[in-house]
């Protein structure tokens, strides 16, 4: 048994195509990458938003405008 | 070079190797950035001229006996010997390690390995800075460069090595030969050396020690990324006939080759670099919260741990390997920092130690039974192989000797420099000279100035 279909190398290579692990479970894997994809975004969004808001009341006038004077 | 063929064969390869070794010089500028930036102004010289002088050390070293080693250690010392009629070709007194038309290849390859070499090195460099002495270092980065990581190569990433034979080891860009059994090594010195002063406070929370330039440390860790193009392409054969390969590849197609030279292709690596890149950034984003310097590591981290697979992953195996590496590795560092109280400054047991034994790992399952060689009566790439290689490659072969020589410097009182140096700064004599100078050389400005009647205000 072998996650790639091949046991030995020895073949001829003109006859080989794919050599990943897994072949036929291409869609499924597709499908993964793109719950990981749009998970990440969903993650970012909810995080920054948390954040925004945060730092919306964390500011210090004194300390605001040494970060506008520092540019 | 008998035939065209042969000869336009001959001059590729040669040229191939030589540009990957261009390209992975940028993975010690990357390496010597990064430890600069993230060490603190008044330590900054002290921790270049450490790195910088690990070239010289490894390649001297490396041209003596680390060559030789790879080509001689195989089977040794369990499984048949020394190789001395292989290791013969390769002794630094062997007219093929020198200009010879009769073999135009030996050289290339050597760099490429010693390239790697530097690498190994530069690894532990970074998680011991500010607080070891130079002559210390440099002595471990001659063992990992030229002795420990090229004995793990002959064992476990050559065709004939008998990991590869035995055990079925697969790690065909080097999640273990290179990555793990550095971060362990590191391990073994940080354990032994102790944390910098001020680094955990008195009730033993870890505090952070910010890089004094952040910026030096971002172009660092992109110059180490292009590099390690270079690293994935040296560590493939580009083209090679299955005649070559003692006919167990059958046909006449011609293929390029991982290290074992079992068939992949230039297209399957950049595939798959790309995408645990990718993976590596997007999960050390995320479990990071945004942190910079994880995420950029975090990169790193992720095409480390995808690597051993990775001339034959599918593109997204590769990228959610990557996230998965990433996380674990992130997890651990912390909790190893608090639990041990280590301070490993620039994260590189984590990012290399951590994620190769990772990487080794899974690989053992996702490629459970695939051929690890191409020639007969070789163990399949299996769990329990590439388990019992991360621990050879990490514990064995890495923490043991680093802790080992460390704690032998330690006890000769060379491992780390007094804590009056430390507090003041390693570069405080630089420092002094530099001040010394400049006012030096403005105050015999400004008396020139006056000799030829123009007031000097």
């Amino acid at each position: 048994m072998s996650t790639n279909g091949y046991s030995d190398w020895a073949v001829d290579l003109a006859e080989v195509g794919p050599i990943y692990p897994f072949q036929g479970y291409e869609v499924l894997m597709v499908i993964i990458g793109v719950i990981f994809w749009i998970g990440w975004h969903r993650i970012q969004f909810v995080r920054e938003a948390e954040h925004l808001e945060k730092a919306r009341h964390t500011g210090d006038e004194e300390k605001v405008k040494a970060q506008l004077e520092r540019y | 070079m008998d035939g065209n063929l042969n000869a336009l064969t001959t001059v590729f390869t040669e040229f191939y190797y030589w540009v990957t070794v261009v390209f992975m010089f940028l993975i010690h500028v990357g390496f010597c950035m990064y430890e600069v930036g993230a060490s603190r102004a008044r330590n900054h010289m002290h921790t270049l001229m450490k790195n910088i002088m690990i070239i010289p050390l490894v390649t001297v070293t490396f041209f003596l006996f680390g060559w030789w080693i790879y080509w001689a250690f195989p089977n040794f010392p369990f499984w048949g010997g020394l190789d001395t009629e292989a290791g013969a070709a390769n002794l630094p007194w062997a007219d093929t390690m020198a200009t010879n038309l009769g073999d135009r290849i030996t050289g290339v390859f050597w760099a490429a390995f010693l390239l790697f070499s530097w690498t190994a090195a530069s690894i532990v460099s970074g998680s011991v800075i500010e607080r070891i002495r130079s002559s210390a270092l440099w002595v471990h980065a001659v063992l990992i460069g030229s002795v420990f990581w090229i004995i793990d190569a002959a064992w476990g990433w050559h065709y004939g090595g008998w990991m590869v034979r035995v055990l079925g080891y697969h790690d065909a860009y080097a999640s273990g030969v290179i990555h793990a059994i550095a971060g362990g090594y590191a391990l073994g010195v940080i354990m032994v050396l102790g944390p910098r002063l001020g680094k955990f406070a008195k009730d033993g929370t870890p505090r952070d020690i910010p890089p004094h330039n952040p910026w030096l440390l971002t172009i660092g860790i992109f110059l180490i990324y292009t590099g390690f193009w270079g690293f994935y392409a040296a560590c493939n054969v580009p083209v090679i006939s299955p005649e070559v390969i003692d006919g167990q590849i059958t046909g006449a197609t011609w293929t390029a080759t991982n290290i074992y030279l079992a068939p992949t292709t230039l297209s399957a690596i950049t595939f798959n670099f790309l995408m645990s890149l990718s993976g590596g950034l997007m999960a050390a984003y995320v479990i990071s919260k945004g942190d910079a310097f994880w995420t950029f590591s975090g990169g790193l981290a992720g095409i480390i741990t995808a690597s051993a697979g990775n001339d034959l992953y599918h593109p997204i195996q590769a990228m959610i390997i990557a996230a998965i590496g990433v996380v674990i590795v992130y997890k651990l560092h912390y909790w190893v920092e608090r639990r041990f109280k280590l301070d490993d400054a620039v994260g590189a047991v984590a990012v290399h130690g951590y994620a190769g034994v990772v990487g080794l790992v899974i690989s053992g399952f996702v490629l459970w039974g695939v051929p690890s060689s191409p020639y007969e009566g070789y163990a399949a790439i299996n769990p329990i192989g590439q388990i019992t290689g991360a621990i050879i490659m990490f514990f064995v072969l890495g923490f043991l000797p680093g802790w080992i020589v460390a704690k032998m410097q330690a006890a000769a009182g060379v491992l780390r420099i007094p804590e009056e140096v430390e507090l003041q700064g390693l570069d405080y004599a630089e420092h002094h000279a530099y001040e010394d100078a400049k006012a030096a050389i403005i105050e015999a400005d400004k008396q020139e100035l006056a000799a030829r009647g123009v007031a000097a205000k």
